[in-house]
């Protein structure tokens, strides 16, 4: 095997359209969050049933997506899989720029994102938000120092394996803590289990690997470097599997649910009569965006059943959040039980929804910002090797 | 801090800042209210402050207690172009319910209910949302950040985020775009020895159906009413052990 060589990407056209792309997706964001900052969270679709819209789904799937990008280095100095290691280091880096990316979502829907010092100088430790934002900061640091073992020459085999291990175990505590956002809630019946976490980790193993194959892919492709049909073809089993580990987590969350009465009517909404929830969840989450890419890289194991899967596994994991926090808002809160509600305000009915443009812009804002920080590192940063070519690994 | 004795010369300083403030800006800002610091400082440990409402009393066709807290405290007025009642605030609400097995109907306000173990307070990630030694809830709105954890957190609905600017304010409490917001159980009447605009409210209205009182002290008229007749806590399953409890419900 040939030493993996190491170098920036060239700046083609091609790079520069999409970073133009992706500068402006963040603009338009910019210019939301202006609006929203002087007209006030109004002009949203959000509101004070349904609090936390798409800015949160989108930024939530950021975060659980970060913790999952950051596998590909984690199989390599973890685990040991030698195909891995060369994507090692652009692993780390997405990470670090997808999470970013999410936190800025979260940060500038926040009703007063000027405060954004109060919330890392004022801590309260019983909230999991607090907590969260200490992971956040560390996941930076971690992984931040583990590229850096990673980049530095001459450094022995158990450095680089006790910084992978450490980025590793903070990985699955973050997302621990992200999954337990929803899952200590104890007023809601959509939320309030303790399955959430270990449902978010299996979903960040799915959304990240995804996640990475795209964005690694089409930087590769801009740049005109080669990544392998085979390392393909295995990654895109990888991803069933995690894609499974989602359906799996996702069956015992329902079942485990509505073996309980008293969360009998928000199982009855999302998997039956939820309308737009209901769909999305059998249709996109569960079919899309697990089903379908199953049945691509098992059945039909291919560099494009793994893009493909990829794809679908984003667009499937979009809308599990959606499903999770909208509609786990959306199903009314039980506060009279044993009660008809006559009159009352937005009681025992369904809370509608509908996005702003103001929302979406900021979400995909989000996803443009991590992006072009993952293209910017990519320039600057001798991170993505010269080629990923299948003759690299022989069986 | 748990009595006036104990104010500081900063905290005192706050609350004068804060007052200057509102007469020569209000609606302009809040960065200078003397906000929640300024009022625990009257809180008494010895006390737990709670409503005790009797739906029996409460006439459904009577909304007294709403605009009397509207009134109190400077909210439903906010309107815009955009404004729909999903984005107003609504820090007490009537509710008139109908039991699904008998098919009684009767009618109560709803307002934050001031639990023992409030989720609202577990879940703030800055520590604005507060419980005052004396059981009251409140958000100390200068470190509110608007993430709106405590209304995803919250089992009654009772908190509500400012969706626009609050061109008209009530001097008895400070609003601010961004913010979250709820029943204080008009905490700056308690602590001046008065009870709260809807008891207030109702009172007037001739049903004094609800009762405010220290649930602490034994020989309170809410404490004694407790003890004698039967009620409930919304939610009692969570066991958040609320500050307002209801009676025929």
């Amino acid at each position: 095997m040939e030493r993996t060589i190491y170098r920036t990407i060239k700046a083609t056209p091609g790079i520069w359209g999409m970073a133009a792309l992706l500068a402006a997706f963040i603009a338009a964001a910019g210019l939301s969050v202006l609006l929203i900052e002087e007209e006030g969270h109004i002009i949203t679709g959000m509101n004070n049933q349904i609090v936390w819209g798409l800015p949160h789904v989108f930024a939530i799937f950021l975060i659980v997506a970060a913790s999952g990008v950051l596998n590909v280095a984690s199989i390599s100095s973890v685990f040991n899989k030698k195909a891995y290691k060369p994507m090692a280091r652009f692993s780390a880096l997405l990470a670090m720029t997808v999470l970013l990316g999410g936190l800025a979502v979260l940060v500038l829907d926040l009703g007063r994102p000027d405060r954004l010092i109060i919330a890392m100088t004022k801590y309260n430790f019983t909230s999991i938000f607090a907590w969260n934002m200490l992971l956040y900061n560390g996941f930076f640091a971690i992984v931040g120092f583990y590229l850096t073992v990673q980049m530095t020459k001459g450094l022995s085999h158990k450095v680089h394996k006790a910084a992978g291990v450490a980025a590793f175990t903070w990985r699955l505590i973050l997302t621990t803590g992200t999954g337990s956002i929803f899952g200590w809630l104890v007023a809601r019946p959509g939320y309030d289990a303790a399955i959430m976490a270990p449902l978010f980790i299996a979903m960040s193993f799915a959304f990240g690997l995804a996640l990475f194959i795209v964005v690694t892919l089409t930087l590769f492709k801009l740049d005109g470097r080669i990544f392998g049909d085979k390392l393909m073809e295995r990654m895109g089993s990888l991803l069933g599997v995690f894609a499974a580990a989602v359906l799996y987590f996702t069956i015992v969350q329902h079942l485990t649910a509505m073996y309980a009465q008293e969360h009998a009517g928000i199982e009855r909404f999302i998997l039956r009569d939820g309308g737009i929830y209901t769909t999305l969840f059998w249709l996109v989450q569960v079919v899309l965006g697990g089903v379908v890419p199953m049945a691509l890289v098992f059945l039909r194991p291919s560099r494009q059943s793994t893009i493909l899967a990829s794809i679908l596994v984003i667009i499937g994991g979009l809308a599990q959040l959606y499903v999770i926090v909208v509609g786990g808002q959306a199903y009314p809160l039980e506060i009279f039980p044993g009660y008809e509600v006559l009159e009352g305000f937005n009681e025992g009915m369904v809370n509608a929804y509908s996005p702003s443009i103001y929302e979406l812009a900021l979400g995909l804002g989000g996803v443009a910002l991590a992006l072009l920080a993952a293209g910017v590192g990519a320039k600057i940063l001798r991170v993505l090797p010269t080629n990923l070519s299948d003759a690299n690994y022989p069986d | 801090m748990s009595n006036r004795a104990e104010m500081t010369r900063r905290d005192i300083l706050k609350s004068g800042a804060a007052v200057a403030t509102l007469t020569l800006a209000p609606g302009v800002t809040l960065m200078a209210f003397g906000g929640s610091d300024a009022k625990a400082a009257a809180a008494d440990a010895g006390k737990r402050w709670g409503l005790l409402i009797d739906a029996n009393k409460c006439d459904s066709n009577c909304s007294d207690c709403v605009t009397a807290c509207k009134t109190e405290n400077g909210w439903g007025n906010d309107g815009g172009a955009h404004s729909t009642p999903e984005t107003e605030s609504a820090w007490i609400r009537k509710v008139t319910l109908k039991d699904k097995n008998t098919g009684r109907e009767v009618s109560a306000p709803v307002m934050c209910q001031h639990c023992e173990s409030p989720p609202c307070v577990d879940v703030c990630p800055t520590g604005a949302s507060m419980q005052r030694v004396d059981g009251i809830v409140l958000v100390d709105k200068h470190i509110c950040i608007g993430c709106r954890y405590c209304m995803m957190a919250c089992p009654f609905k009772a908190r509500s985020f400012v969706h626009s600017d609050v061109p008209e304010q009530s001097v008895n409490a400070p609003r601010g775009k961004g913010v979250v917001e709820s029943c204080t159980l008009c905490v700056h009447r308690v602590d001046k020895g008065r009870i709260p605009a809807c008891v207030e409210a109702c009172e007037n209205a001739g049903h004094s159906a609800i009762l405010f009182g220290d649930l602490k002290d034994p020989e309170s008229p809410i404490s004694k009413a407790l003890k004698q007749y039967p009620s409930i806590a919304l939610r009692a399953d969570l066991e958040l052990d609320p500050g307002v409890r209801y009676q025929n419900l």
